[in-house]
């Protein structure tokens, strides 16, 4: 095949993908952009410029910020533990302990039950009273709170779902790394006197990075892109204390329908992700190899 | 001695994993007076699964679910496949360039381009269907770069043998590539059905009515308004929405953790 039948076909392959890629993801992504220097048009009212009035506006609303440092928060505190304890999970489930099949499918199991209906389960274990976290807590004689209903507890609750979530998913990846590493390393190791936490962290460690970066990746933009938990449980109340970026979108956007603030603010969690990515292709990929 | 502290802590932590899935399913299967109070004489039903079943239109949501699915799935297999055959068979220019804006998508997924992508589907006058629903996901990033890794590793001699015997491009991938990357289908087919059956906050906004609304949507519908703390009928809808791909998993364990494994291995 010559060279100009290869681009013919090259292209016309590669169409109806394109197509719809441009149109959902880099359309929007740029149109969000557009859209946040214009005002929201109502009823007779067209949209009109405004230049920078909604970025304006965005600086001056305290929702805004409460919702991105929660969200950082929500970051921090989900994406170490949820890693730590995906690592510890991988290490036992890979070694021959007692009951590994059902172990490994016990941890793996919150990745494929959807978050609305596992977050309906968590509603009921924080129900003041009767849920079950202040059933035992009641027979140990220790006074519950009302988790999902007071401003200090509400996030955390939020974070302990989403770790308990995605941890069996991180799991598998650490798994699979597990898989590669050859046994008689383990052995020169502890042949040479080394302790276990010494062969974890000179030997184990090292050869996982590449895991744990992609791992910290996909966490990070799980941390911006999944709302489906706030949605059922708390809403963003009490107070917006566990309010996060895109569900603050979502409650501006289709709540109040002011969809060019929703695209300012969109504009903002963009460039959240863009960061992240850029930070992958450029410092990721030099480990892992995309040829 | 730490084999045995290993042991203890791997089960500790597997059964805390497992709780709230045990919890959902002595709720469901008990009567409502039972749904907290934990008591082994309690006596097994069904009464809840049956009442979740009647008070909402459950075998619609169903029928939609499994209708998206099916259509998204069926949509990014075969447009994944053409772009990832391009991608990986075809010299062209600017085509690394188009490369890297396919994998933006990686990054900045459709689901948080909510806002645009309403206004999108209202212009298109498609809003509250389940082709809206399932559209912005036709073109997957994480299929095409799948595929393409996938093609690359099939050597060319296959293909050259294929192309002595007269086969043109799409023969050739149709007979050569697709059933070589048998596996890789199997798993991506896996991990973008559980992903899209569990798919909540776009097909919430862009959803209007039962004719479109897929499981999620439905259940919360259901479970934030009808039923206010019966937990015994929200746990069955719960159980009852998750089943088919609970008891897939269970069934196929294996498949589903290796297909996770080399999906995400990238």
């Amino acid at each position: 095949m010559n060279k100009s039948m290869q681009a013919v076909y090259g292209w016309l392959l590669l169409l109806p993908a394109i197509v719809l890629l441009a149109a959902f993801t880099h359309y929007p992504a740029l149109s969000t952009l557009w859209h946040s220097f214009f005002s929201t048009p109502r009823g007779s009212r067209p949209a009109h410029f405004v230049g920078l009035e909604n970025y304006a506006l965005m600086r001056d609303d305290p929702v805004f910020w409460q919702a991105l440092w929660n969200n950082l928060w929500f970051a921090l505190g989900t994406i170490p533990a949820s890693i730590v304890i995906a690592l510890i999970m991988a290490l036992w489930v890979n070694r021959s302990l007692a009951g590994r099949g059902f172990l490994r499918m016990a941890y793996f199991t919150p990745t494929v039950l959807p978050m609305v209906a596992v977050a309906n389960i968590w509603l009921f274990f924080y129900t003041p009273q009767y849920g079950l976290i202040a059933q035992v807590l009641h027979a140990f004689g220790i006074p519950g709170t009302n988790w999902l209903g007071s401003r200090d507890t509400a996030l955390p609750a939020l974070m302990l779902v989403t770790i308990w979530k995605e941890a069996g998913f991180f799991m598998i990846f650490y798994l699979a790394a597990l898989q590669t590493v050859s046994p008689s390393l383990r052995e020169a190791a502890l042949l040479e006197g080394a302790s276990r936490w010494q062969y974890f962290r000179r030997v184990l460690w090292p050869l996982l990075m590449p895991t744990t970066l992609f791992v910290l990746v996909n966490a990070l933009i799980n941390a911006f892109r999944l709302v489906d938990h706030v949605v059922v449980m708390t809403r963003g109340g009490p107070d917006n204390a566990s309010t996060l970026l895109l569900y603050y979108i979502y409650q501006v956007g289709f709540s109040f329908w002011d969809t060019s603030y929703a695209a300012t603010l969109t504009v903002v969690l963009l460039l959240i992700l863009s960061i992240t990515a850029l930070v992958k292709f450029r410092w990721l990929d030099r480990k892992t190899h995309y040829q | 001695m730490t084999q045995k502290l290993d042991t203890l802590g791997a089960w500790l932590l597997g059964l805390l994993w497992i709780l709230p899935l045990a919890y959902a399913v002595w709720a469901a299967f008990h009567p409502p007076a039972y749904a907290t109070r934990f008591d082994l004489q309690a006596p097994l039903t069904l009464e809840n699964f049956s009442r979740a079943w009647h008070a909402a239109p459950f075998p619609r949501y169903f029928l939609n679910t499994f209708f998206l699915v099916t259509m998204v799935l069926a949509a990014q297999l075969v447009l994944s496949t053409l772009a990832g055959y391009a991608f990986a068979r075809f010299e062209f220019r600017g085509r690394d360039l188009v490369f890297m804006l396919v994998l933006l998508q990686l990054m900045i997924m459709p689901d948080v381009l909510l806002v645009e992508n309403y206004r999108s589907m209202s212009w298109l006058g498609v809003r509250d269907t389940i082709f809206a629903v399932g559209l912005p996901y036709f073109a997957s990033a994480f299929g095409i770069f799948l595929l393409r890794q996938t093609f690359k590793t099939v050597p060319r001699e296959l293909e050259e043998a294929a192309r002595v015997e007269g086969a043109g491009p799409l023969q050739i991938l149709w007979k050569v590539y697709v059933p070589l990357a048998k596996p890789i289908y199997v798993a991506y087919g896996l991990v973008s059905v559980s992903h899209h059956w569990n798919n909540f906050l776009w097909p919430l906004i862009i959803t209007n009515s039962v004719e479109s609304r897929p499981l999620t949507v439905g259940l919360q519908v259901f479970s934030a308004t009808d039923q206010g703390i019966d937990w015994s009928v929200i746990t069955a809808a719960t159980l009852l929405s998750a089943a088919p791909l609970l008891i897939g998993f269970l069934l196929f364990q294996r498949q589903f953790v290796q297909s996770f494994m080399r999906a995400g291995i990238r």
